[in-house]
């Protein structure tokens, strides 16, 4: 946060007055000046982070150790109770296994498929932009529509994926998609490809494209062939987009709520609940806010562990001078 | 919380001596918050805020000010939740609207046992005793009176005429075992006996509260919120007869992930004849021809089966309506209020125009549609009366019955799991 503050290397603006002080006493008035400039920026915006986003999150992790209800302010205290109780609930326990298996669904599955169109987009074939545009289309929808869309068209028997599979005689095919608890989350990961295969796809693409010509072109001179070209020039130099791709993609499994409960509201029987909709039903449904909360402080948590730990051993190279330079380089 | 100087008990006890001294003062209470224009304002919190209800309401508010001149009706009105939230956040603060919608049981309960409801017990003699019985019973605590209503309704089976005749079946069945009969023949005909709308969780609770209400009884009910314990064998009972049911597969395919009142929910389902049967409220009928095409002359209606050897009889009815209740102590103008919306005037014009089922006696004629009045004769001729759960009990246990039962349904919980959980958070929450 601190970083937006670059010392000014132009000098402070000329009021066309020679300076009255001695140079020493003028510099350190600049400094007080470009210090009070610096606070007068940030103040706006730490206000507003402070009281929008680090108070409640504050107020969140001190609920959760209430029983509370939502309303006036928590007093009956009951220590870590709520996270004991947290961690012996199998909805729970399940949440955070149906968590596991979308991270690594989407990991072993939905990026290698984006990262597969992503080279093929990246050819010169004809109509390229239209597709681009079109693998792109579904990241824009909001999760609301395509829940709604989506819902509709796995609608047992009536639905459009029914009618499809039967009319290319594949109606041993259909199923109940959402509706049957061993089928839901498949159904679900079917969707959630559908709507973010194509964001992958685009940082790919970027990425793909700042990978110099004369590198591909000089492997081929070498007599590379185009396994060896993707293996040894385009994956390496690709790489840094993977590491925030898959970073991504972590934290929105983690984090998945209005696809969910718009489509199945975490049904049916809980089987394709994730802690965001669990915390909702406590805090919402339930009027268990303490407990919510609790919920919420393990969502960050495990988000916050991740988050620190990818970029400390995943991400450290591709944020070196990014954080750790960045104080030196003033002059 | 209110008063601190009061304790809830304290103020209860208060609360009934002062709702006599009320009686005498209300002849001079009119005028308490006026201005020295001598008018007075009565806010009326509802949640009326769909057409037509919205502008029949507004017009009934304007013909009150017309015929007392003294006195300002401020409409305020919120959507359901948004009002539940509301209203929840003003009862921690003790300051409730002159006038607020209610659907009585739980949440009413609590307003009262904070001292903030005002009895209207001896101010209603006379024009609040005469409606319709079952409508009073969710304002009713200790005999006391602390709402008036304007909407009753009640859960029951709509069927289908035409399928049941395919079927080979006559008059609807009136015992649990005939209806699972019932569902068997229908089955044996290729119709899907039952929609169901699986994702919603509710619709399914229905079926588990009213055998609660066949087998436990009524009063099981009540005693097990209190007591904290569900774990009786009439509750039990209520869910092996569930699962007896859950056993036929008698729902639609698909029917886990199916919502209530989309194009392909369980009101669509039954609305486009795709089922024969569905266990819901007086407002199925509208729903049906919304979300599908609607059954016209072919739908019909029966009272949820009696169940053999069970504490309970098939005239007792599940089903909650709206009222009104008043702040403690909020002005005669109030009180003068909900006794103009009680009157039978005013409640053949709601019946009309608003399509609520009359609670008023004199409005009944008003009933036309052969619908509602099937269910008006079951709500008349009711000997008991079981509150919605999810406004009967707290919050948390009313979603966790929905929750378990919704378990049962799927063949993850069994009866007595059913009957565990909801007693382990009726305990958590104190």
């Amino acid at each position: 946060m601190a970083s937006t503050y670059l010392p000014d290397k132009r000098s402070a603006p000329d009021t066309g007055r020679p300076p009255p002080l001695p140079a020493a006493a003028g510099r350190t008035r600049r400094r007080v000046l470009h210090w009070l400039t610096a606070v007068g920026f940030q103040v706006p915006a730490l206000v507003l982070f402070g009281t929008l986003v680090l108070l409640p999150m504050l107020f969140a992790l001190y609920a959760a150790f209430f029983r509370w209800g939502g309303f006036g302010m928590p007093e009956d205290f009951i220590g870590g109770d709520n996270f004991t109780r947290l961690f012996q609930d199998p909805v729970f326990l399940g949440d955070l296994w149906r968590c596991l298996v979308l991270v690594g669904l989407s990991l072993l599955l939905q990026l290698p498929f984006a990262l597969a169109l992503a080279v093929a987009l990246n050819q010169r074939i004809r109509g390229r932009a239209v597709y681009r545009m079109l693998f792109f289309a579904p990241y824009i929808l909001s999760e609301a529509i395509t829940g709604v869309l989506f819902s509709m068209i796995f609608a047992p028997d009536d639905g459009l994926a029914d009618h499809l599979l039967g009319a290319v005689g594949l109606d041993g095919l259909g199923g109940q998609w959402f509706a049957d608890p061993s089928t839901v989350m498949a159904t679900l990961f079917l969707v959630m490809t559908w709507k973010y295969f194509g964001f992958h796809m685009m940082l790919y693409l970027a990425g793909l494209q700042s990978i110099p010509a004369e590198l591909t072109e000089a492997a081929l001179i070498d007599g590379a062939g185009p396994w060896q070209r993707f293996r040894s020039v385009t994956l390496p130099l690709l790489a840094p987009t993977l590491r925030i791709s898959v970073f991504l993609s972590v934290i929105g499994s983690i984090q998945l709520f209005d696809l969910v409960w718009i489509v199945t509201a975490g049904g049916p029987d809980h089987h394709s609940e994730t802690m965001a909709v669990t915390m909702f039903q406590y805090g919402f449904k339930r009027y268990q806010v303490g407990y919510a909360s609790a919920i919420s402080v393990v969502i960050f948590g495990i988000s916050l562990v991740f988050a620190l730990a990818y970029q400390r051993f995943v991400l450290r190279r591709d944020l070196e001078g990014a954080t750790t330079t960045m104080r030196g380089g003033g002059s | 919380m209110g008063d601190p100087a009061l304790s809830r008990r304290g103020f209860l006890a208060a609360s009934a001596a002062a709702g006599v001294s009320m009686t005498a003062l209300s002849g001079c209470g009119g005028d308490s918050d006026g201005g020295s224009s001598g008018t007075t304002t009565i806010e009326w919190w509802n949640i009326s805020t769909t057409q037509p209800t919205k502008d029949v309401w507004a017009a009934l508010a304007k013909q009150f000010e017309a015929r007392n001149p003294k006195v300002k009706v401020k409409i305020v009105q919120l959507e359901n939740d948004p009002y539940k939230s509301k209203m929840t956040a003003l009862t921690a603060s003790g300051k409730l609207p002159d006038i607020f919608h209610t659907w009585g049981g739980g949440v009413l309960k609590q307003q009262i046992d904070a001292g903030l409801v005002e009895d209207l017990t001896d101010r209603s003699k006379g024009w609040g005793d005469g409606l319709l019985s079952v409508s009073r019973e969710p304002y009713l605590f200790d005999d006391k009176v602390y709402g008036i209503p304007f909407d009753i309704g009640m859960i029951g089976f709509w069927y289908n005429k035409a399928l049941f005749k395919k079927a080979g079946l006559g008059a609807p069945p009136t015992t649990w075992s005939g209806f699972l009969d019932a569902v068997k023949k229908l089955k044996a005909a290729g119709i899907t006996p039952l929609a169901l709308a699986g994702k919603e969780k509710w619709p399914g609770m229905y079926y588990w509260a009213y055998l609660a209400m066949r087998t436990a009884g009524i009063d099981a009910l009540r005693k097990a919120n209190d007591d904290k314990d569900f774990t009786g064998d009439g509750f039990v009972r209520a869910g092996q007869h569930l699962q007896d049911l859950v056993d036929l597969q008698p729902f639609q395919k698909g029917f886990l992930g199916a919502a209530y009142s989309t194009p392909t929910g369980q009101a669509a389902t039954m609305g486009n004849g795709k089922a024969a049967m569905e266990l819901m409220g007086q407002w199925a009928p509208v729903v049906e021809a919304d979300a599908g095409k609607g059954l016209g002359v072919d739908l019909g209606f029966f009272p949820f089966p009696a169940v053999e050897s069970g504490q309970g009889a098939i005239t007792e009815v599940f089903g909650g309506g709206g009222g009104h209740a008043l702040r403690k102590g909020a002005p005669q103008a109030a009180v003068d209020f909900l006794k103009f919306f009680a009157s039978a005037a005013t409640d053949t014009e709601l019946v009309k125009k608003t399509g609520v089922l009359p609670v008023v006696p004199a409005a009944e004629s008003a009933l036309t549609d052969p619908n509602l009045s099937a269910v008006q004769a079951q709500l008349k001729a009711a000997t008991g009366f079981q509150l919605y759960l999810d406004q009967a009990y707290a919050p948390a246990v009313g979603q966790e019955v929905n929750d378990s039962v919704a378990g049962l349904i799927a063949g993850s919980k069994s009866p007595q799991q059913v009957t565990e959980s909801i007693t382990k958070v009726a305990k958590e929450e104190q």
